[in-house]
């Protein structure tokens, strides 16, 4: 087959020659993309997957222009990062498309992780889905920790203090691994080198390599979709599903358009509110690190506030910080705590819709008591959504089994 | 569903701001886009502040350069401790001097509008809230910063302010109702107030001189986008015209 087009042939013949030279790549390429059938009826809870991605990747590109500037050491990184705001060229947009990517990168996967939830998407067969995907999120939260630490303001050594000192409630060898974590006896420039070199270089492999075998698994299963069908039980005469279509192009150009809105949302951000009112930059850690002085109040990113407040709402640290830790594992068990006969919330009844609403109310509000002083009211308040916070994983078994369910239709009800 | 999404997204951006410890602030109207109020703040910052704080990470030149000014300008009406033009803002007094007189350095002023919670508004009502009290070293402490160690550099042009206590709680500074003019100075209220303006707006621009050049290329990258997205949004529209 000749093309009329001498351009076109070219293209196809380079094509040719490289796919000759490369085997496997045109496999590759339709087995996750051309030929990869996801779902028709995905809604505006599918794009987040796509944009993690994006965020990973401006994360990483953002990330290597930074490093050539930034300088990390307990006495220059501070001075380097306001060099970086003033003096390099477009340093400062480099800056903010770094800050502002961070917590664009939890909203996001909050977000996807919500949309798992509320669709069912953790059940059998995408349980492995679900592990990597809480993997990465782990991994994330670490990434982002040692992250903010970098700029080496008040709010990065104190935080970092706090949070490394959690693992000082390790029974016999919390002091230890303390010390082993800091390199030193307190939070010190040997603490930010390696931090340095875990957040530029270790974990954003890491999350690499996670994001590649989430996918991977995904695409061995199959996507679910918001009515949680298995498209994959009525298929054409080609063997294709019918409610499928090939993720190329019909969601690389949804994704596109997904991109360029979340886009127009983050240069907003980026452009004429980069610190989001404190909470993306906060005033505390405009001032440089300084061990002698202890801020008002410590407080971590919003992303990481929920859990701060579960921390808080414990009177005895290590039982408080073991309720941290379980507040994030317990997600891991998620696919098997499930035992509710459909997937989607579509088709669940009124106590997993009643029950899932008030966990992003629990979930929300410890957020927001993650960020203030901690009155006495507040105190209680978090203690109560603590509560509900691990009631609702711990009874999901049996709520999710005895609420009424209505039967899953087996095609995707048509829309457009 | 999107709406709920979009309701998620709003909630989120209209989370409330730190708020400012204490005292209530005024707010400065400074307008770091005002050039005129900036080269006044400017002014005002090397006569009055330069001589004990610093602003270490500013440089000169970028001043002239964002304020509109040459570099001959800069050196004369901007530069009094000898520095080149391409040098940053340092401040003039000795460091063990610093310490000798107020038991510490003053503070670096580079980020100030950045790091206290309200910022430009933050130094604005500073900046206004002195008076006299005899029980401290220099003779001055401040509503908004209770017992500073900085004294009211600025009297001469503002005055003199004495406090107004609450009932029952005389000489408390905790317990400030109001402050009152009991000397005028140089300058009447309002224009003291102005001038005040003028200097949270420059020390908003020194804490990100950035700024600028962000609010004023923040318009296109939008406008960009906007058409993108459209673009992508019609790509899509003629893509999925045979789904069903």
């Amino acid at each position: 087959m000749s093309s009329p087009h001498p351009i076109m042939r070219a293209v196809h013949g380079v094509q040719a020659w490289f796919e000759e030279r490369a085997p496997g790549a045109r496999q590759w390429w339709n087995r996750h993309a051309a030929q990869y059938y996801a779902p028709k009826n995905f809604n505006v809870w599918y794009y987040f997957g796509s944009l993690a991605m994006l965020v990973l990747v401006a994360q990483i590109v953002t990330g290597i222009w930074l490093t050539m500037h930034y300088k990390p050491s307990a006495a220059e990184a501070f001075a380097s990062v306001e060099y970086i705001m003033r003096d390099v060229e477009w340093g400062w947009l480099i800056r903010y498309m770094h800050s502002t990517g961070a917590s664009a990168f939890f909203v996001v996967v909050y977000l996807h992780m919500f949309r798992a939830l509320m669709y069912g998407s953790h059940q059998k067969p995408r349980e492995l889905v679900w592990v990597i995907g809480m993997l990465i999120y782990l991994v994330l939260m670490a990434e982002a920790f040692m992250g903010y630490v970098l700029p080496w303001g008040q709010m990065s050594y104190w935080g970092a203090q706090v949070i490394i000192s959690l693992f000082g409630a390790v029974p016999y060898i919390g002091e230890g691994l303390t010390e082993w974590i800091r390199g030193d006896y307190l939070v010190s420039d040997a603490t930010l080198n390696r931090f340095f070199a875990l957040h530029v270089v270790a974990l954003p492999l890491v999350l690499l390599l996670l994001v590649y075998l989430h996918l991977m698994a995904l695409h061995e299963v199959g996507s679910n979709n918001p009515d949680g069908i298995d498209i994959k039980k009525v298929k054409g005469p080609d063997g294709k599903p019918l409610d499928g279509i090939p993720f190329h192009p019909y969601y690389t150009v949804k994704d596109l358009f997904g991109a360029g809105f979340f886009l127009l949302i983050c240069a907003f951000i980026i452009f004429y509110t980069p610190t989001f009112g404190g909470m993306f930059l906060e005033p505390d850690n405009f001032i440089e690190a300084n061990p002698l002085v202890t801020p008002d109040h410590i407080v971590p990113v919003w992303y990481f506030t929920p859990y701060y407040a579960m921390l808080r709402a414990i009177p005895d640290k290590f039982f408080g910080v073991v309720v941290m830790g379980a507040a994030v594992m317990i997600l891991f068990l998620v696919p098997w705590l499930d035992r509710s006969p459909v997937r989607s919330l579509r088709y669940r009844g009124w106590i997993s819709r009643l029950l899932l609403a008030l966990f992003v109310v629990a979930f929300v509000v410890l957020g927001w008591l993650g960020m203030q002083s901690g009155s006495e009211t507040q105190t209680l308040m978090a203690r109560i959504f603590t509560f509900y916070y691990f009631a609702f994983f711990i009874t999901m078994p049996l709520w999710t089994k005895i609420d009424s369910t209505r039967p899953v239709p087996e095609r995707v009800p048509a829309h457009d | 569903m999107t709406k709920r999404l979009v309701a998620l997204l709003l909630a989120v951006a209209s989370a409330p701001a730190l708020a400012a410890g204490g005292v209530k602030l005024e707010a400065s109207h400074a307008n770091v886009h005002d050039r005129a109020s900036l080269q006044r703040g400017a002014r005002l910052f090397v006569n009055y502040c330069l001589s004990c704080h610093e602003a270490s990470f500013m440089r000169y030149a970028r001043v002239g350069q964002d304020l509109g000014l040459s570099e001959e300008q800069v050196a004369e009406h901007l530069i009094f401790t000898g520095k080149g033009v391409g040098e940053t803002m340092t401040v003039a007094m000795d460091r063990d001097d610093a310490i000798a007189w107020f038991g510490a350095p003053a503070p670096d002023l580079s980020l100030t509008a950045r790091a206290k919670p309200g910022g430009a508004d933050w130094i604005y009502t500073y900046l206004r809230s002195f008076y006299v009290d005899e029980s401290r070293p220099l003779g001055w402490n401040n509503t908004v910063l209770p017992n500073a160690s900085m004294p009211h550099v600025l009297w001469e042009l503002q005055g003199i302010q004495r406090p107004v206590y609450a009932e029952g709680h005389q000489g408390d500074a905790a317990h400030v109702e109001r402050l009152e003019l009991v000397q005028p100075g140089t300058m009447s209220p309002a224009e003291y107030d102005q001038a005040m303006r003028d200097l949270a707006a420059f020390m908003a621009y020194v804490a990100e001189p950035a700024a600028l050049k962000r609010e004023s290329m923040g318009v296109w990258v939008l406008l960009f986008l906007a058409l993108f997205t459209f673009l992508a949004w019609l790509l899509k529209h003629e893509y999925w015209r045979d789904v069903h």
